[in-house]
């Protein structure tokens, strides 16, 4: 029987194992592709509808790291509760991709439903027979309906969409508003759409049993929402804080950071009478050059950032070395990918908190900030700006590919029209003319956070110093007496102890009877999160805490203090966070349990459940 | 550069310059190079031209890599902010200096190891973006400071203080800088203060990345029989191919050139460089010209020195190929940076 209803196209098998339950605002699917067919403007499209009708959604790329013809994946998850992890049970699965059938296949729920082109017929060896099997002609309908080569291609996926507006109830009138706005000024692309999208909307409701038990009802829950990745939050970060040099050299994930700083740039900051630019950025030869030019405007008093990845990282960590040393501030945006070497440049890690933390040779220690999510890659990234130049040092933005390069709905960005750029202690000509000493002394007197004044080339002689990666004594003088070079270092010691109650303190969510505690970083955590509501639901308490920065606040240590046992959900092998806590607090090592995952694919809530050793 | 001590109080006879500072006012501290060192030479150049350009000393960014060449920066100009970065990377971080504050001069000093071997990355592409500044390398074919290495430019056949003789071709940095596209390239010799100091002045001015190539002998590990960077052997083989003679746009031009032809350049802010032609048929506007005539005389063994190449117009700089804003980046106001509250709001009716 299934055999039939596979080779037959449009037939529509009802499965025979699980009950159909309404599933209405909580399910998840995933949509098969092959790269470079034009998917992600179809997905994109799926996505952005479901967050105009409020439902909460999430939307994974899980891309290969390859320009053209690789299986692609996308993966979308809408959860009234606002669930927006990662999940690989999937309700449904469209399969554009004959490579990848077989596996797409398998990975459906036993109750779920298979979307395919049904052009060609499917190989009676995937059948299923606890899945529902729907097939529409995609290829078949294109070739008839689109003359073009090229559009016979790219409107399969469209049509794809068509289909899932019919099958999940999705509001038509906002998919033709969103064609709409997004094709304003192509109304020939515009008009292909709308027909593709109808094309597989038709052929759903002539031949399936439309909505799904799976389907979407309108919801007010994403009204104040935006629905953004975080590489452009970022860049936007850049943008408000005053950035004005931008030194990088192309990475994956961290590219689009750039990309977007430029397009903001350009919009923003370029005199549409002149064609002036109030920014300059800078494709450097390599990562070193990049954050050796970061080093040399910010020496010069502008605010600049390099955006990189894991190995850029590795190449800059000599000259990180050097900005710390010799105090100047530096923003190095670093958009994690999978390690170690070239590892897997499209998929999502945070192997690089170790690395970032102690960048480069000798006793160095670094100012790390870490978002969870594109609303704080957005004000994190203004932060650490502010940071940088009051503590004269380099300040690490840790994204990761997650974060970067998938659409979140997060609250809208907010800006403060009273923002002022902490600039730190830089002295004025005035200043330096009122010093009481004859001469300025880079590296004295220090502040509370033990940082001196510095100043800037051009504004006066009086201000004048020697920038040295050499060794050097409280004045910035030229020194190898071990007690004027242990000074300076023991004062960098301290400032950066003084940065923990300057970095964004972490997110603590106490429950009553909680026995254990659960301590994450980043773009875990909406797995995390979910974890523990799952395990409350279970009668299962936990305490949660995200540090949002390096060094760990107070309330980091207290954390740690009043927890019998603390697990540290992380996304690398080695447990680098938790390393991390060891060396720079005072929790006793045995305390602290990993839960780690670390293949290359966003966090997932059960396992952080698996981790938790019920009690 | 002072190599012995000077004494404070000033001689009521020194010459003072148009800000009504003295030659003393561009000096720095005291050399810690060797008695004789052919970087001490240049610094004394360098100091030399910033007086005579009546150049206010916190207006100059001078910066370097490491090296002994890379010390010199604190030899000189003691009013002005320096940058002892790390080795190689000067370049790169004179790019981002030069993007942040377009109004200052930048100098770099830079030797033959820091800027053929691990930064000629990073020089060949500040040659390539054409970041306006003077690029001297201190080339003296030898590591100095780790005792007596071959160089990237160490000749073939140049004997190491050992005997050794060096089997690898060199780089000439003169050569690469032509064939990069360089607006400015000159050649001249630490021993030879009346050709550099005009040099020196005119890279200064240049709208453009200005590279100099600076023989400089290293007295402690390259300055013997078969060395062919030697004091001796660049004396005997030094050929001047183009006399130089730098005007300032204040001053009357009062230089006369008898002898030869001499070709006038006027650079973009309309001081003159007078360029005397040795060989008569050499024009020092052509770059092809000027690599072939470099391979001609190598090959004869001789070390051409002089303003080898000059496109006036400093070519395509990078705030111009960039179009930057004339404000130094560092200068521009916060509020015309931040697009404001109301631009946030209405960017993200299109993240909707």
């Amino acid at each position: 029987m299934q055999h039939e209803a596979v080779a037959s196209s449009a037939e529509q098998v009802q499965p025979s194992g699980e009950e159909v339950r309404d599933r209405t605002n909580d399910f998840a699917f995933k949509l098969a592709n092959v790269n470079g067919t034009g998917s992600a403007s179809a997905n994109g499209l799926i996505m952005q509808a479901i967050f105009r009708m409020g439902i909460p959604v999430s939307g994974k790329n899980l891309f290969p790291s390859n320009i053209q013809g690789l299986p692609t994946w996308y993966e979308v998850r809408v959860n009234a509760k606002g669930h927006t992890a990662r999940t690989s049970v999937y309700d449904l699965i469209v399969a554009m991709n004959a490579e990848t059938y077989a596996r797409d296949i398998r990975e459906v729920r036993p109750g779920g439903y298979v979307l395919y082109d049904s052009t060609w017929p499917l190989s009676p060896s995937l059948s299923r027979d606890d899945v529902t099997f729907l097939g529409v002609p995609y290829a078949q309908l294109c070739n008839e309906h689109f003359t073009e080569v090229r559009e016979r291609t790219l409107m399969k996926n469209i049509a794809y969409v068509g289909t899932l507006v019919a099958l999940f109830d999705i509001d038509m009138d906002i998919v033709t508003g969103m064609l709409k706005e997004k094709f304003a000024r192509k109304p020939a692309l515009m008009e292909s759409n709308a027909k593709a999208i109808k094309l597989g909307y038709d052929y759903a409701r002539e031949h399936f049993d439309c909505p799904l038990p799976m389907k979407l009802e309108k919801m007010d829950a994403t009204k104040g929402s935006i629905l953004i990745d975080g590489n452009t939050a970022t860049a936007l970060g850049c943008v408000y804080a005053g950035a004005t040099v931008a030194a990088w050299y192309p990475i994956t994930p961290s590219t689009s950071v750039l990309d977007g700083f430029k397009a903001f740039c350009e919009t923003y900051r370029t005199d549409k009478a002149t064609g002036e630019k109030r920014y300059c950025i800078l494709q450097a030869e390599d990562e070193l050059a990049a954050i050796g030019m970061v080093i040399g405007a910010a020496w010069n008093g502008a605010r600049a950032f390099t955006s990189t990845s894991g190995p850029g990282i590795s190449l800059m960590s000599e000259l990180i070395g050097l900005a710390y040393y010799a105090e100047v501030p530096a923003v190095i945006v670093d958009v994690q990918r999978v390690g170690p070497s070239t590892g897997m440049p499209t998929r999502t890690q945070q192997g690089d908190i170790l690395l970032c933390a102690y960048a480069s040779h000798g006793d160095t220690k670094h100012v790390l900030l870490f978002p969870a999510n594109p609303n704080e890659c957005f004000s994190f990234a203004v932060k650490a700006f502010d940071l940088a130049e009051k503590l004269q040092t380099p300040v690490f933005l840790l994204s990761d590919l997650d974060i970067g390069m998938n659409d979140w709905v997060v609250p809208r960005l907010e800006w403060d029209e009273n923002y002022k750029p902490d600039r730190g202690r830089v002295l004025s000509k005035e200043e330096l003319l009122a010093l009481p000493t004859p001469k300025y002394y880079r590296y004295s007197p220090e502040d509370e956070y033990g940082v001196a004044a510095r100043t800037l080339p051009g504004v006066h002689e009086k201000g004048s110093f020697f920038t040295r990666g050499s060794g050097h004594n409280k004045l910035g003088g030229y020194t190898e007496i071990p007690d004027e070079y242990q000074e300076v270092m023991d004062r960098l010691a301290r400032k950066h102890r003084a940065a923990r109650n300057l970095v964004p303190p972490a997110i603590i969510e106490k429950r009553q009877g909680a026995t254990f505690g659960v301590l994450t970083v980043g773009g875990c955590d909406p797995a995390v999160r979910e974890a523990l509501e799952t395990l409350e639901e279970r009668g299962v308490h936990g305490d949660f805490l995200r540090v949002r920065g390096f060094p760990f606040g107070d309330e980091v240590e207290a954390f740690l203090a009043e927890h019998e046992v603390v697990y540290v959900v992380e996304q690398n092998r080695d447990a680098q966070l938790r390393s991390l806590l060891i060396l720079e607090t005072s929790v006793p090592k045995e305390k602290l349990r990993s839960i780690t995952a670390y293949g290359g694919f966003p966090l997932q809530a059960h396992q952080v459940i698996e981790g938790i050793a019920l009690p | 550069m002072s190599y012995i001590k000077k004494p404070l109080v000033r001689h009521p006879s020194l010459r003072t310059n148009q800000l009504g500072l003295t030659v003393r006012d561009y000096e720095g501290a005291m050399s810690t190079l060797c008695a004789g060192c052919g970087h001490d030479s240049i610094t004394a150049a360098i100091v030399r031209a910033f007086f005579e350009l009546d150049t206010p000393p916190h207006m100059v960014a001078k910066l370097s890599g490491i090296g002994c060449s890379s010390k010199t920066p604190a030899y000189f100009l003691s009013g002005a902010h320096g940058f002892n970065s790390a080795h190689g990377r000067m370049a790169a971080i004179a790019t981002g200096a030069a993007a942040a504050n377009r109004k200052l001069a930048y100098i770099g000093v830079s030797g033959d190891g820091d800027s053929l071997s691990i930064g000629l990355g990073h020089m060949s592409h500040a040659i390539r973006r054409n970041v306006k500044m003077l690029y001297i390398i201190e080339n003296n074919g030898v590591y100095g400071l780790t005792k007596g290495q071959f160089s990237a430019s160490a000749d073939v056949g140049s004997k190491s203080k050992r005997g050794e003789a060096n089997a690898q071709a060199p780089i000439d940095p003169v050569m690469l800088a032509l064939g990069l596209g360089a607006t400015f390239v000159a050649r001249s010799f630490s021993g030879d203060k009346a050709q550099l100091v005009p040099i020196l002045k005119a890279g200064l001015l240049h709208d453009g990345f200005a590279l100099i190539d600076v023989i400089s002998p290293c007295v402690t590990f390259n300055d013997h029989e078969g060395s062919t960077k030697s004091y001796v052997h660049t004396r005997k083989n030094q050929v001047p191919i183009v006399q130089t003679d730098f005007v300032p746009l204040a001053a009357e031009i009062t230089a006369e050139y008898p002898e030869g032809s001499v070709a006038k350049v006027t650079t973009h802010d309309g001081t003159t460089i007078h360029l005397r032609k040795m060989a008569a048929d050499y024009d020092p506007t052509d770059r092809t010209r000027a690599m072939t005539m470099l391979r001609e005389r190598q090959a004869a063994g001789e070390i051409p020195t002089g303003l080898l190449f000059l496109d006036s117009t400093g070519g395509t700089e990078m705030h111009r190929g960039a179009k930057t804003v004339s404000t130094p980046l560092v200068d521009v106001p916060f509020d015309e940076l931040c697009p404001g509250r109301d631009a946030l709001e209405k960017l993200q009716a299109a993240y909707r």
